[in-house]
């Protein structure tokens, strides 16, 4: 149970702000809107203060001195940084926590940020921008052709990656066990298959099928050797990408696109913002004014060509949309920002090959740093029929459940496997004879069997640490 | 509506209920006082009636919303005035119908404090005790409690507490999470409870008398297990511990707490705490901010509702002092003149109603008087009843505010409270709230006579029942055991209509309430 407060009620504050209070969490929400307040009080178990975030007075009010947490999510950099600046003077030392979202506060985080005593630094402990998030998802998973979702653990030293296995694949109508013939040098596991979108939990005969979603873990430098294996491998996969939306995302994108040697056209619905936009853009970016709807524009830009198609405006709709109607129309690859959880539920069999969700990818980067029992990160896989979880080992073997285990003695519940190991800066791909040590990071895969979570508070009480520790 | 849920929690309650027959059923044993088989039965019967509701619908998800939220506050407060009854009909020393034992029961769990019963002296302890744990567990809310130490409920508990918690406090926690405000509250109850119960003994009254008259006093309730109420202790101290207990109990609960909260104290705790919660945490219990800006006892004063509550009780008390001093002679001395007078104001206005003398015979101007103060009654978020001097305050800030606009058509007039302007919203709130308050006054005062009270009998005992005061005037002036079956019912009605402050019950009236 920690005293959390946040500031600002916008789609970060409010999701976290619900994750949270589900845990015990004493929250306290701060916004200046008295509807978006009230309307969370209705159904959350939280305190709402109407006021103004940087008023010494509404930091009182809120209750700063007891706080253990401190979280500046307005929609304002300046705003977030005063809000810390106070919430560290007035506060008896918090955690502080800013959303940012000038990427030159990303670049000088070192020079700029730090609560160490005695330093001229602005005192934020971490800072994140949701778009930054983002970004980075998005262009993880066009450098992986054929990835259809791959979530980092312990710092980027681990990945889960998702993929649709072809016949391509030179494991493709193999037994699993085979991988290791392949790919001597390489170690890996294959955590989860879904056909025909029910889960399979693979056994070391189980043998890939074309059309199978493999999930599978193992190091970064590892996972384009493996693709190869369950497809074949795409010879000139051209570096053709359309973008949809110029807000903050889509900009960001296309620049880093750019970078990357894709050849980029951006596709803006509003004149004035793609006028703004090109004259801010290098000239390689091709910025179109229009609606990406429009299945005449389409066929004019040549979306038949697109290697990728990714939607990133504001509107989940639109982007929902024109990622389907760019699927028909040939783009190879397609991808779409969606907020809302319950549209990217209803996505699970069309032709949308991922989908990003910006509060998702938030909340999983914000809860590694604010997490109780050392649950380090959560990660909805597969639009939420599976979780993947990146949980601490404390204690030992007298007083915890797993220290001194090996991963096959576990009592894990039914759905449950672990993935991978990371022990100091070695990563361990958790074959079942690996004994887990205390300050292991441990990587869990959990399918939904009906009651994720109860599924997810099973594992959590396994890994919680004995009374005594 | 998921009536599956609401007779869940209300199944679980119920048993919970149960567990409070348990003090007194050992009482009962300690001092042998023959009602033991009545407390047992009556704790085996609620406990089984709880078991009987919940086991059906036990596997059925506990998810309250308002609608379930109002349903099951009215139905757990009915219900447990009928189960309240059981001790009162199977002790062997009462010999009521019941009809009074339902009046009697409503009236402890309100805390109004009329009563059917006389002969309370020769009574069984056990029974006496349980008549004053019946107002006790009535005035901070036994939903409240419930809350504070029942897991599941989680948000709808929430939904609980606002149906049962007065008014204004409706929308507002002491504490970001429903539960933990819950247990605030509940703790301040106690130790107000435990402090008043030492002063009370210190003074010279038994521990018996001085537990027993402690629930009663911070519940604001007006029970006593003496016939002649206060007057029997004949001991001026206690009668002045009395007093400042009534006084504080009618404070703001969220007041005592802002204050607790916020003293240094409290703070370098919580820091502590929390540094136990969580090794990684950072946070320095003796940081400097914990000693600054640190609230006093000055931040009392600073409350508009409680400065204005003082007065009234201040006001009150001096002109029923002066009044009684000028026309009223049967005392033996001025003194003690002053004395009843101070008590009884503050008794009545607070809306407790122990007596310490027959004020009904007063110069009607006085007893008029005191109902009236009752009905501002104490503040909102306290265990005392009437319309509560937040509410008063919004009525009168607005009729001025009325006036000030004939001055100055086109001036813009905020209401404030506090410095801080109040939202237009809960101005009409109050409004509505007023306007209910009199609208039932006068419906209940009305279907009372047409049950053969006279007009003072009917217009006293509403407001006796419906501020949960107590004593009133007329045919009811010593106790209600004469009045008709029917009149009792209202009464009991009425009782329920003050202490859920009319809109949790009348909205289950509200035909809109049932459809979907």
């Amino acid at each position: 149970m920690k005293k959390i407060v946040i500031f600002g009620a916008g789609a970060v504050g409010s999701s976290v702000a619900e994750t949270l209070s589900y845990e015990e969490n004493d929250i306290t929400l701060v916004d200046r809107d008295e509807a978006a307040l009230s309307q969370k009080l209705e159904y959350l178990d939280i305190k709402t203060i109407r006021g103004t975030a940087c008023d010494p007075k509404t930091l009182d009010e809120a209750d700063i001195v007891d706080a253990d947490l401190v979280l500046a999510v307005t929609d304002n950099d300046d705003t977030n940084i005063l809000v810390c600046q106070l919430a560290h003077m007035l506060g008896s030392r918090p955690t502080v926590i800013a959303r940012l979202r000038n990427p030159e506060f990303h670049r000088r985080k070192d020079e700029l940020f730090g609560c160490e005593t005695d330093s001229k630094k602005i005192p934020i402990d971490s800072i994140f921008s949701p778009e930054q998030l983002v970004t980075r998802q998005i262009m993880r998973l066009i450098s992986q052709p054929g990835a259809l979702q791959i979530v980092e653990f312990a710092g980027g030293k681990i990945q889960l990656v998702a993929i649709r296995a072809d016949e391509g694949g030179k494991l493709v109508g193999h037994r699993i066990e085979e991988l290791r013939d392949h790919l001597p040098m390489i170690d890996s596991r294959v955590a989860a298959i879904y056909r025909e979108d029910r889960p399979i939990i693979p056994k070391r005969d189980t043998v890939i099928q074309p059309r199978d979603e493999v999930f599978f873990v193992a190091a970064p430098e590892h996972i384009t050797n493996i693709m190869t294996e369950l497809r074949s491998v795409e010879a000139s996969y051209g570096k053709r990408v359309m973008l949809v939306g110029a807000g903050n995302i889509g900009t960001r994108l296309a620049r880093e696109m750019e970078q990357a040697q894709w050849k980029v056209k951006l596709i803006e619905y509003s004149r004035e913002r793609a006028t703004e936009v090109s004259h801010q853009l290098v000239e390689g970016i091709t910025v179109v004014h229009g609606n990406a709807t429009d299945r005449d524009l389409m066929i004019r830009e040549n979306i038949e060509s697109a290697d990728v198609f990714c939607s990133v405006t504001n509107l989940d709709e639109v982007n929902i949309l024109s990622a389907m109607m760019a699927k028909k129309l040939g783009a190879k690859r397609t991808m779409a920002l969606i907020n809302n959880s319950a549209y990217a539920e209803l996505l699970e069999n069309t032709d949308i090959d991922s989908v990003i969700s910006p509060s998702l990818l938030t909340i999983s980067a914000l809860l590694q740093d604010i997490r109780k029992g050392d649950m380090v990160a959560v990660h909805s896989l597969r639009r939420g029929a599976a979780e993947a979880i990146e949980t601490v080992v404390h204690g030992s073997e007298s007083d915890s459940k797993v220290v001194g285990r090996t991963v096959g003695q576990l009592k894990l519940p039914e759905g449950t496997m672990v993935g991978a190991i990371l022990r100091k800066d070695e990563v361990l791909i958790a074959h079942s004879n690996i004994v887990i040590e205390d300050e292991d990071h441990v990587i869990l895969f959990i399918v939904d069997k009906g009651d994720k979570q109860r599924q997810i508070e099973q594992v959590q009480k396994l890994f919680e640490p004995g009374p005594l520790w | 509506m998921h009536y599956e849920a609401v007779l869940k929690v209300v199944g679980i309650l119920f048993a919970m209920f149960s567990i409070s027959l348990i003090p007194p059923l050992a009482i009962s044993y300690y001092y042998g006082d023959g009602s033991f088989a009545a407390f047992l039965v009556s704790f085996t019967v609620i406990l089984a009636a709880g078991v009987i509701i919940w086991f059906p619908v036990r596997n059925k998800p506990t998810q309250l919303g308002p609608r379930e939220g109002f349903l099951t506050v009215a139905a757990y407060w009915i219900s447990l005035a009928v189960a309240g009854t059981l001790p009162f009909l199977l002790s062997e020393d009462l010999h009521i119908g019941f009809t009074d034992a339902f009046f009697e029961s409503m009236s402890g769990l309100t805390t109004t404090g009329a009563t059917v019963l006389t002969g309370l002296d020769d009574l069984p302890k056990s029974v006496l005790y349980y008549r004053q744990q019946l107002q006790w567990l009535g005035g901070m809310g036994i939903i409240v409690l419930a809350v504070a130490v029942i897991p599941m409920l989680g948000i709808g508990g929430m939904q609980l507490y606002r149906a049962e918690m007065p008014g204004a406090m409706r929308n507002t926690k002491l504490t970001p999470r429903i539960k933990e405000t819950a247990k605030a509250l509940w703790y301040i109850y106690l130790g107000l409870t435990v402090i008043c119960a030492l002063a009370y003994w210190l003074a010279g009254m038994t521990p018996f008398d001085a537990i027993t008259h402690s629930f009663s006093t911070i519940a604001i309730g007006g029970f006593s297990t003496h016939d002649a109420s206060f007057a029997f202790f004949e001991n001026d101290a206690i009668l002045y511990v009395a007093i400042v207990f009534m006084i504080l109990s009618g404070i703001n609960f969220a007041l005592h707490f802002r204050v607790l909260s916020r003293s240094a104290v409290f703070r370098v705790l919580s820091g502590i705490r929390a540094r136990f919660r969580d090794r990684k945490s950072r946070r320095d219990p003796f940081h400097a901010s914990t000693f600054a800006g640190q609230s006093s006892f000055r931040q009392y004063l600073r409350d508009a509702e409680l400065r204005t509550y003082l007065w009234v009780l201040l006001i009150t008390a001096l002109t029923v002092a002066v009044v009684l001093v000028l026309t009223f002679d049967r005392y033996e001395s001025t003194s003690v003149t002053i004395k009843h007078g101070l008590f009884q104001a503050v008794s009545i206005a607070t809306t407790s109603g122990f007596t310490t003398t027959d004020f009904s015979s007063w110069p009607l101007f006085l007893p008029a008087l005191l109902l009236a103060a009752s009905i501002i009654g104490g503040c909102t978020g306290s265990t005392a009843g009437g319309v509560k001097v937040f509410r008063i305050i919004l009525l009168f800030k607005q009729g001025r505010r009325e006036i000030l606009q004939l001055i100055h058509p086109d001036a813009v007039f905020p209401i404030r409270m506090n410095q801080a302007p109040v939202h237009d919203r809960v101005i009409n709130a109050v409004w509505g709230f007023f306007v209910l308050y009199v609208v039932s006054f006068v419906i209940l005062a009305l279907v009372l006579m047409a049950t053969g009270l006279d007009m003072v009998t009917a217009y006293s005992t509403v407001t006796a029942c419906l501020n949960n005061l107590g004593p009133a005037l007329g045919e009811a002036a010593q106790n209600y055991a004469e009045l008709s079956s029917p009149s009792k019912w209202v009464l009991a009605f009425t009782m329920l209509l003050g202490r859920l402050e009319l809109l949790t019950l009348l909205i289950l009236l509200t035909p809109r309430y049932w459809q979907d």
